[in-house]
């Protein structure tokens, strides 16, 4: 998990809200490129359940894009979002994917995703003296906990004990 | 929502509706995330950018972009992007291939296009193999890197595409690994604003046939010093680095290749003429 401590104070509820806003776009369009890339596969089962969590993402989206109404929402440029790393925090590595990866697999990805956003709003909340800022990164940490929840209650369906992993009859690797 | 100046044009405006067939975990995939969101920040109209390609697994990203694209023959991207810079200069054109593509079958146009310093961007998807084809060696591997295709490792010395794009003349040198989707994303937008030819050789690696190259991950690390504009430092630094240093290496102040362009425009008819057999 990237850490959280370097990255600069948000200075306003509205710099807060286009951050939040940014992450859950880029989720959505993470899962999206996902479930493509699980359909190009034939990985369908997994296609479905990254469609899913990017119709979640995305109706988070339009809540945000709803609170963002009346507020003053600067402008920031791709690559001047204070996220902690390099990408916003709940967008999955699309490097950690594989065609042959299990739900299993897919939902501790997921999991990562959401418990990084989880700790990118509290992070903010311990260490914001604004009022207002404090207000919306204790409701958008509130929120990414339950996603968390949620996800880890996907992954209680697929205990490791039971898990098969996918076998490509004909792997790409051949001497032929 | 009261958003102050909206840009003018976001990632999503750059990728075009069809799917990409990349294997999921494809380095491939960064790369196009981060040069879509380059030309949003770079804001240049989508008809206003060409992006051309070669053959290869990376050689495909023309399709997966909303912007004018040729998928051209094998090897000969930057002659193609050379032809198109020089007969349309007001194009952003933006060549891109693979290793094998770019420095085996167009190593030649390499050198010529880095000489000739035409104000365009080459970007190289680097995964030191030919994933298409099924995992050969390509020009860029290492001797020992040991495969079913290739037992016990080729031999070869590998070549270095950074120290040559610099001995042949590119105006623009730079190294950056596709996990790494900001530093690559401002890597290309630096290109791309750099006058003359820009060379970006971006890490990607290729998760089927090279699974060893995840570790890339932690073995690239930003270069720790400032771009150059003195190519004798540059190269000294390229030659002596550890092939991981990501960042701009070299920003040179060659002129770009003059392009005059005369309007030779003629009706298709009177054409049609002129080559009546």
């Amino acid at each position: 998990m990237t850490t959280n401590d370097n990255i600069a104070p948000i200075s306003s509820a509205g710099e807060l809200l286009a951050h939040a806003y940014q992450m859950e776009l880029d989720a959505q369009e993470r899962y999206d490129f996902l479930a493509d890339q699980m359909e190009t596969h034939n990985n369908t089962g997994l296609a479905r359940l990254f469609r899913e969590l990017s119709r979640i993402e995305g109706l988070h989206a339009n809540d945000i894009a709803e609170q963002m109404k009346g507020m003053d929402i600067p402008e920031i440029r791709p690559v001047d979002f204070k996220f902690p790393g390099e990408e916003s925090p709940e967008a999955l590595d699309m490097g950690d994917m594989h065609y042959l990866m299990t739900p299993r697999q897919a939902l501790q990805l997921a999991l990562r995703a959401e418990q990084n956003a989880f700790a990118f709003f509290n992070h903010i909340l311990k260490v914001t003296t604004d009022e207002e800022v404090k207000g919306f990164a204790a409701e958008f940490a509130e929120e990414e906990e339950e996603h968390v929840e949620l996800v880890l209650r996907e992954l209680s369906k697929y205990p490791e004990s039971e898990e098969r992993q996918r076998e490509d009859l004909d792997p790409p690797v051949s001497p032929e | 929502m009261n958003v102050q100046q909206q840009p003018a044009f976001k990632a999503g405006d750059y990728k075009s509706d069809i799917t990409p067939i990349w294997c999921p975990g494809c380095g491939d995939f960064h790369v196009l995330l981060s040069a879509t969101k380059a030309l949003a920040e770079l804001g240049t109209p989508p008809e206003k950018i060409a992006v051309i390609s070669g053959i290869g697994c990376s050689s495909r990203i023309p399709a997966y972009t909303n912007c004018y694209g040729f998928h051209g023959v094998h090897g000969r991207s930057l002659a193609l992007g050379a032809g198109l810079k020089v007969a349309r200069p007001d194009l952003t054109v933006m060549v891109m291939s693979g290793d094998g593509d770019g420095f085996s079958i167009g190593g030649n146009h390499f050198l010529h296009a880095c000489r000739r310093n035409i104000d365009m961007t080459y970007i190289v998807m680097d995964n030191r193999v030919y994933g298409m084809t099924k995992g050969q060696p390509s020009p860029t591997t290492e001797p020992d890197w040991d495969s079913a295709l290739s037992p016990g490792g080729t031999g070869l010395s590998p070549f270095h595409p950074l120290v040559i794009a610099l001995a042949s003349g590119a105006n623009f040198v730079a190294r950056s690994f596709s996990g790494n989707i900001k530093a690559t994303t401002q890597t290309i937008v630096e290109a791309v604003r750099h006058p003359g030819f820009s060379f970006v050789e971006i890490l990607s690696p290729c998760v089927t046939f090279r699974p060893d190259e995840s570790s890339w991950k932690t073995q690239t690390h930003s270069a720790s010093v400032e771009a150059t504009d003195d190519p004798a430092r540059a190269a000294r630094r390229i030659m002596t680095d550890d092939g991981f240093n990501v960042g701009i290496l070299y920003r040179g102040k060659r002129k770009p290749y003059d392009i005059h362009v005369e309007d030779t425009f003629k009706d298709p008819a009177i054409l049609g003429e002129e080559f009546a057999v």
